[in-house]
């Protein structure tokens, strides 16, 4: 299951080998099994979509990506080395960000702080550096700055750039969330439904920047969603899930003609 | 008219992420520091020093010190009593123990042991939060209070069970003992509040103040952003024992000079610069500076109008403050419950816009 060659897509995109693979990972809580014996793999440059009814399993299986769930049994492996147990901020520093289900934005910060916080892990300066504001802090943030800068202009939020992330509107949270986890110059960028609750004018803005970051940056993006015409339009090769089990991997088309897709989703008569 | 941002363009990012953005804001700054560097010291006397300045100032630099830790990080404590107790208590073994050293050094240094305490006493904050870790902070403060007063060692045996500050001198003039000059004492801890104030400023705006903010806002988001919990925490509890412990060691050393360690340092210590924070508005420097203000100013104030200006009896009057105090305390809360530091927000963004509000 494992690639290792390039491709050119019709689009003009590369998709490179493997970048990331889960390995018959399961996850339990207690007596519940969330996810049973799943493997599929991520490849550099591409969308990958994971679907699935809800209560499929999909936000776990992102929560074992970014490293906040550690599973009982698998193995991640990460850059074609297997990833030992981290906390999620170890998973972070390996260039992992993520957006989630309902907004995790700092409420009580401006959206420019609030981008600057995705910078976090390219910030180093000791703590007398910044006590002073002297020296390393003062270059790291006007560097650090800039490079949000490009991030802010590249999904249009300039005109909020001073505002208290608390006053904005769903949609606007949603990119500014975004905006944060771009900052930190994933490799691989993870969206948990980013598109939930939004209008068809605003998925089409999200869809947007979505495709612009890949094509724009190369980044690899794994994305839960339920708008199957925004998944099936925007990605390269979908996971299906059910009850947390795999019951599909490939191309949109190949998933949309698996009859246990179909099954799933629209339900199999008992007789 | 004058309080614009139009018209002062920002060319660089370093520019645009200063303290005062408004031209306005820092000249007025400026003549803060100016006034109370330049001409406070020279008309100040023995009351104003004693009943205002020493504790507004010294007040505020544990305001300063709680409101990194509770109003920036989010962790809530309520054991700065006991932890300006640890910087009374290093400041004079220090002191004793090495007489000539200078005792600015001596206050540092016992900042820096607080720090190490304070630390220890957060380490509970990486498994409880809110309510759990404020009782976990009450039982360091309890700890602490009868720590100084079972072990002879740290008060040196003496007998009555106090603590004394011997005379202690800066580039020769005395700051510590009961002979000192209102001018000295009040330049002394006139320094260590703007080094205070300013250090806190530059961390809490740059990358470190970040990984606090995020911490208190959302842990969780903060964790898979990259922020380990671990350090950003500790740091907050390192940097707020600090500057509360050098608040510790200015209250015994400059403003008291003697010390009964459940008198001073008490648990009513602990909820007065609680309610400085809350007060004045928390992660907000200037927050603490007006906290401290109020809660200090106040019932001198209280006391000159109701026994200077009106003829009260003195002991009627000091029973009325505590309630007058509560009430608008109370009040105060209700009609602005992120404090004066909002308010003084809400101010600002009105003057942009004045006189022509549409």
């Amino acid at each position: 299951m494992l690639h290792s060659e390039s491709f050119v897509t019709p689009d003009g995109r590369t998709i490179g080998p493997t970048v990331m693979e889960m390995k018959n990972i399961t996850l339990r809580f207690g007596g519940v099994v969330a996810i049973k014996d799943i493997s599929f793999d991520i490849r550099e440059g591409e969308i990958r979509a994971i679907i699935g009814p809800n209560g499929a399993g999909k936000s776990s299986m992102l929560n074992v990506v970014s490293g906040f769930y550690n599973p009982q049994e698998g193995e991640v492996w990460y850059k074609g080395a297997k990833r030992p147990p981290m906390k999620p901020y170890q998973v972070a520093r390996q260039g992992i960000a993520r957006t989630f289900q309902n907004i995790a934005l700092f409420e009580g910060m401006s959206v420019l702080d609030n981008v600057m916080t995705g910078r976090l892990n390219h910030m180093t300066s000791g703590i007398f550096s910044q006590a002073l504001w002297w020296g390393k802090a003062e270059r790291e943030e006007v560097a650090n700055r800039e490079a949000v800068e490009k991030v802010i202009d590249f999904l249009e939020i300039q005109h909020i750039r001073k505002t208290p992330v608390a006053r904005l509107p769903y949609g606007l949270k949603k990119r500014v969330e975004l905006a944060r986890a771009l900052a930190a110059e994933p490799k691989i960028l993870l969206l948990d439904e980013p598109m939930a609750g939004m209008n068809v004018e605003e998925k089409e803005d999200m869809s947007r920047f979505i495709l612009s970051v890949n094509d724009e940056f190369g980044t690899t993006i794994a994305l839960i969603e339920h708008d199957m015409g925004v998944v099936m339009d925007l990605s390269d090769r979908v996971v299906v899930m059910d009850y947390g089990k795999k019951i599909g991997d490939g191309t949109p088309d190949e998933v949309r003609g698996n009859q246990a897709v179909i099954d799933a989703y629209l339900g199999v008569a008992h007789d | 008219m004058f309080y614009r941002e139009a018209g002062d363009f920002k060319t660089s990012y370093a520019k645009d992420s200063q303290t005062f953005p408004i031209k306005f804001d820092r000249w007025r700054y400026y003549l803060v520091l100016a006034v109370a560097f330049l001409v406070i010291p020279f008309i100040i006397n023995d009351y104003w020093a004693n009943a205002v300045f020493l504790p507004f100032l010294i007040y505020a630099i544990a305001a300063i010190g709680l409101n990194i830790l509770t109003g920036y990080a989010g962790q809530v404590s309520l054991g700065t009593g006991g932890f300006m107790a640890v910087g009374a208590y290093a400041t004079y073994k220090l002191t004793t123990a090495f007489p000539d050293i200078n005792i600015a050094i001596h206050i540092f240094l016992a900042g820096g042991i607080t720090a190490a305490v304070v630390t220890l006493f957060g380490l509970p904050s990486l498994r409880i939060k809110g309510f759990y870790l404020a009782v976990a902070t009450l039982a360091a403060q309890f700890f602490l209070v009868w720590l100084f007063n079972k072990v002879s060692w740290f008060y040196n045996y003496s007998a009555s069970g106090q603590i004394n500050m011997p005379e202690r001198e800066v580039f020769g003039v005395l700051v510590t003992g009961p002979n000192t000059q209102a001018w000295a004492t009040y330049l002394f801890c006139l320094v260590f509040v703007v080094f205070a104030g300013v250090v806190a400023r530059n961390m809490t705006r740059g990358s470190l103040g970040r990984r606090w903010m995020s911490i208190r806002d959302m842990d969780i988001a903060a964790e898979i952003i990259g922020v380990n919990p671990l350090t950003a925490k500790l740091s907050a509890f390192a940097i707020s024992g600090f500057f509360v412990g050098i608040s510790g060691a200015l209250f015994f050393s400059v403003y008291l000079g003697a010390v009964e360690v459940g008198e001073a340092f008490g648990i009513n210590k602990s909820f007065l610069v609680l309610f400085m924070i809350i007060i004045g508005g928390l992660g907000s420097i200037f927050g603490s500076f007006a906290g401290a203000a109020f809660m200090v100013l106040l019932p001198v104030l209280l006391k000159n109008v109701l026994v200077g200006g009106m003829g009260w009896d003195t002991a009627l009057a000091a029973h009325l403050e505590f309630v007058i105090v509560g009430a608008l305390i109370i009040i105060f809360l209700i009609a602005e419950p992120h404090g004066l530091a909002q308010l003084w927000r809400v101010a600002k963004e009105k003057l942009r816009l004045w006189p022509f509000p549409h």
